[in-house]
């Protein structure tokens, strides 16, 4: 098990590696100048090749790179033309948002999603599991964004039950004091429930359609998982050994198939985290994909670099923490 | 079912390829007497603030988003096939640091990864499709791995290493016309993801930029008019994604079915 | 002395997209209280079907299409599933193949029994565990204590069978179904596998069936032997009985085609293949094969006896002198 531990650890080093490199490439590599950028547009040739020289565009490959990692220490990510402030300091205060629309999501797509695809093997080619199907085939191939959209149409324009897609509270309510950054969790702390009913009210329909997303490919998995495992041979022993079936179905299958979903749940935060930014577009959230796409509109590239840096190294450890887990939860790992 | 499928892509392709010829309206061309007006008979699907006939531009659109998923995955399978191919027959410190890359490519989820490569490089067609074709490559290049090591032990690359064939005629003209089913599954199913992330970056600014239409951005281009009730202009772009997207799907599905049925569950 | 589990003209057909399979047809057996009985035969010759046919464990595409099973009174097939609820795992146990991926990866096999000792009222609730334990003694396993917490990957092929022996005779069944046991596990563990069966059988007066396709397994571990080709059962007797004298063609042939010890004589395959069943031969399934076919064969063909304990389903047995090997 230490072992186990200890191997996956070291694994996260070199992969934090690639992963700055990756957006060192992409940030100083790839075409384009930055100090151009840096520079402005009233720069001469001058002002640029003093910029080039300052920024260190003109060493070697390997030293820039080196200069790039000692900067992410310090944790310079750059500085955003928008805002005018450092990279860090705007994704820090923005991540909240992300954060609690990417949790509400998750829990959306984990309760409907897992239990879905345990009954639709359960109860093979029934009705609910010719539902799962189509879901799991048809939300697939559905865009996000598309989704979206049409539920921003039928809930907020024709039904009139969600809210307009202006951010994470409406408009004539104050924030409660900051404590997590989660407006939910904040607004239940100091009991604010005008605030925590805005919230949520704001939530809902951003997270329903982000957790749909992944939802599709989630059923489809924790039921291709819970068929093979209702074929196993345990299972047919648990049979043979008159035991009822709500402790073998709901029990003993159940549990054996929740382990492996558990390195799932990995999978699925990938793509929370891809669709995040078009929800975030859609629903003007004010989150870390918002402030990255905003960037890129205005030809501001720091923060896109460093923005797919950010999700490149919590998706890392978010593959880390989901294999720790499943270590610790399944035996066969845990020990020896 | 499949065979729908089967023939929405047909249909979408040579709608598509023979656009210019078979729509009445000309896609860019402003009709300001007829703007944002709703589904009728002489718009079938509407037309947007310029007067643009919504149904000529989607299947003008259509050449763009399919050529872009077309030439991403033919870029990423060459890519891929080669490097899984070389990695999987020589082993060792090539195979080694190939892995690597690899991994470091999945480390992101592919979307941003699109994303930041395309900011990276720009706005062009071209681009894009490096894009996205990079974040496709680990599939192919993983699964003709595997092959590769399946195949290496098998007989018949012994056979052919003794009558003297030089190592790269084995690798290429022996086992490579193997690998190929499970690969036709594959990228017929990621032709559907391509199409989705290129309209996702599309929607989002980062893909294909106006005047040329594409999908992504049609939908863009509509999300304004939600809340002033011109639903066409969002809706039927999606609509093409989406059924576009689900045809590949069935039809990658019913291949995998035919071609290579131990690849179920996958 | 009344039979303990009699099976009467038993038939299994599976649906399958290329039509149906008739994997058993009007299979006969008859179990005796604390007898230890073998069912042999060639894979597929519908053995494992018919075991599980016992317990009703089959699911749809294959379907009991008539006989009756009896056992202790009751025909099992008449049973609701509430009831055959209660005779599973209780007075009826089975063992099967593959002893590792038979455990729950994720329990440990104490609590495994516990569970089966409480479901099943055989220990009352705070003894499950010492109950437990003492089982998993008497199977042989050392510290059992220890062994109790812990998990199927963590045993040998040899003790994972142990733990599913204990777990089979926790609660005392009447007969025990064990389907190819010792697959898989090395030959002195096997034998050891074999012993204990035995052993625990007449300690607890279980009755034992025991599905192999090995004879050898049969001459040293069973009182009696039914012989079973392609879905039908062939041949009944005494192992003595069968070995001395095989009455029914395919067992002599069955004989005929095993290796000596000693080298003496040749090893004969049985000519031809099991017949397709799908659409088997009307009548004894073994007549496309056998050297003493008649027109009789083409029909069902009726049981005789022929000795003492000893019955075959051949029309051509009589007169047929065995001069063969085996003993």
């Amino acid at each position: 098990m230490l072992g186990y531990i200890g191997r996956r650890i070291l694994l996260v080093v070199p992969t934090l590696f690639g992963v700055t490199l990756v957006t060192f490439v992409l940030t100083y590599v790839l075409p384009g100048n930055p100090a151009l950028v840096k520079a402005g547009p009233l720069a001469t040739p001058q002002h640029i090749a003093e910029m080039e020289r300052r920024m260190g565009l003109d060493q070697p490959m390997a030293v820039q790179y080196w200069r790039y990692l000692r900067g992410l220490f310090r944790g310079d990510l750059g500085e955003s033309h928008i805002t005018g402030r450092p990279v860090l300091e705007d994704l820090v205060q923005r991540v909240p948002a992300t954060l609690e629309l990417t949790l509400a999501a998750l829990l959306v797509a984990l309760a409907a999603g897992i239990p879905l695809g345990v009954v639709a093997a359960v109860r093979r080619d029934g009705w609910l599991d010719h539902v799962s199907r189509l879901l799991g085939v048809g939300g697939v191939a559905m865009p996000t964004f598309w989704t979206g959209l049409l539920a921003l149409y039928v809930f907020f324009y024709a039904l009139g039950v969600a809210p307009p897609p202006l951010g994470r509270l409406a408009t004539d309510i104050t924030p409660p004091p900051r404590v997590t950054g989660l407006l939910t969790v904040d607004a239940l702390a100091a009991a604010d429930w005008r605030a925590l009913g805005s919230a949520l009210h704001q939530l809902v329909l951003p997270a329903l359609v982000l957790g749909f997303s992944v939802m599709a490919p989630l059923t489809r998995m924790v039921r291709a998982t819970m068929l093979e495992v209702l074929e196993s041979d345990y299972i047919k022993a648990a049979w043979a050994a008159g035991l009822p079936r709500r402790t073998v179905v709901y029990g003993d299958a159940l549990r054996n198939c929740m382990i492996p979903v558990i390195t799932l749940i990995g999978v699925v935060f990938g793509f929370l985290m891809a669709g995040n930014v078009v929800v975030e577009s859609v629903f003007a959230w004010p989150g870390i994909g918002n402030y990255a796409v905003a960037a890129m509109m205005s030809k501001d590239s720091g923060p896109i670099q460093s923005f797919v840096l950010f999700v490149g190294v919590v998706y890392v450890f978010v593959n880390l923490a989901v294999d720790l887990v499943y270590g610790l939860v399944d035996p066969r790992i845990r020990l020896r | 079912m499949s065979l729908a499928a089967l023939g929405v892509i047909v249909a979408v392709t040579l709608g598509a390829a023979a656009a210019p010829l078979i729509m009445p309206y000309d896609p860019d061309a402003p009709d300001a007497d007829h703007a944002l007006e709703a589904p009728g008979p002489r718009h079938w699907l509407g037309t947007d603030l310029y007067g643009r006939d919504q149904l000529t531009r989607i299947v003008h659109a259509g050449r763009v988003d399919l050529l872009v998923a077309l030439a991403a995955t033919a870029m990423a399978l060459s890519v891929g096939a080669v490097l899984g191919a070389v990695s999987g027959y020589r082993g060792g410190w090539i195979d080694q640091l190939l892995m690597r890359v690899i991994d470091t490519i999945q480390a992101f989820p592919s979307f941003i990864l699109a994303m930041g490569i395309a900011a990276a490089l720009g706005n062009s067609v071209t681009n894009i499709v490096i894009a996205i074709a990079i974040t496709h490559v680990p599939i192919y290049a993983r699964l003709i791995r595997g092959e590769m090591l399946r195949i290496r032990e098998m007989e018949y690359a012994e056979a052919a290493r003794t009558v003297g064939n030089r190592q790269r005629r084995i690798i290429f003209y022996h086992l490579l016309p193997n690998c190929f089913p499970p690969v036709i599954v594959q990228a017929t199913l990621a032709m559907g993801f391509a199409i989705l992330t290129v309209a996702a970056l599309s929607y989002i600014g980062l893909g294909i930029r106006p005047p040329t239409s594409e999908w992504g951005a049609m939908t863009a281009e509509g999300a304004g008019y939600i809340v002033s009730g011109e639903w066409w202009i969002f809706l039927f772009p999606g609509v093409a994604i989406m059924a576009t997207v689900l045809s590949f799907n069935l039809v990658g599905d019913a291949l995998r079915d035919v071609l290579d049925p131990r690849m179920k569950g996958v | 002395m009344t039979d303990l589990l009699a099976l009467r003209d038993l038939s299994v057909h599976f649906d399958t997209d290329d039509g149906v399979v008739q994997a058993v047809d009007g299979a006969a057996l008859r179990i005796g209280p604390g007898e230890v009985v073998g069912l042999v035969g060639e894979s597929g010759s519908g053995k494992s079907v018919t075991a599980l046919a016992i317990l009703r464990l089959l699911r749809p595409p294959a379907r009991v299409v008539g006989g009756r099973i009896e056992f202790a009174g009751r025909d099992l097939l008449g049973l609701s599933e509430e009831e055959m609820r209660s005779v599973r795992g209780s007075q009826i146990s089975m063992v099967f193949q593959s002893p590792r991926t038979s455990l729950n990866p994720v329990l440990p096999v104490g609590r495994q029994i516990e569970r089966l000792l409480a479901l099943h009222g055989a220990a009352a609730p705070g003894q499950a565990r010492e109950r437990a334990v003492a089982m998993l003694r008497e199977v042989g396993i050392a510290e059992p204590e220890r062994r109790a917490g812990q998990y199927a990957h963590q045993l040998s092929g040899g003790m994972c069978q142990r733990v599913m022996i204990a777990m089979a005779l926790a609660t005392n069944p009447r007969l025990l179904i064990a389907d190819e046991p010792t697959t898989g596990l090395d030959v002195s563990i096997a034998a050891q596998i074999l012993e204990l069966l035995r052993d625990l059988g007449r300690r607890t007066g279980a009755a034992i069936l025991l599905i192999t396709h090995d004879l050898g397994v049969v001459a040293r571990l069973c009182d009696r032997v039914v012989v079973m080709h392609a879905g039908q059962t062939v041949e009944w007797a005494r192992v003595r009985g069968l070995f001395h004298a095989p009455a029914h063609p395919y067992t002599r042939a069955l004989l005929r085609s095993i290796p000596r010890v000693d080298g003496a004589g040749a090893m004969e395959p049985i000519p031809g293949g099991v017949p397709s069943l799908l659409a088997p031969p009307p009548g004894c399934r073994f007549a496309p094969r056998c050297s003493l076919v008649q027109a009789e064969c083409a029909a069902p063909v009726s049981v005789r006896t022929i000795g003492e304990d000893h019955a075959v389903a051949c029309v051509a047995v009589e007169g047929a002198e065995w001069s063969g090997r085996g003993r």
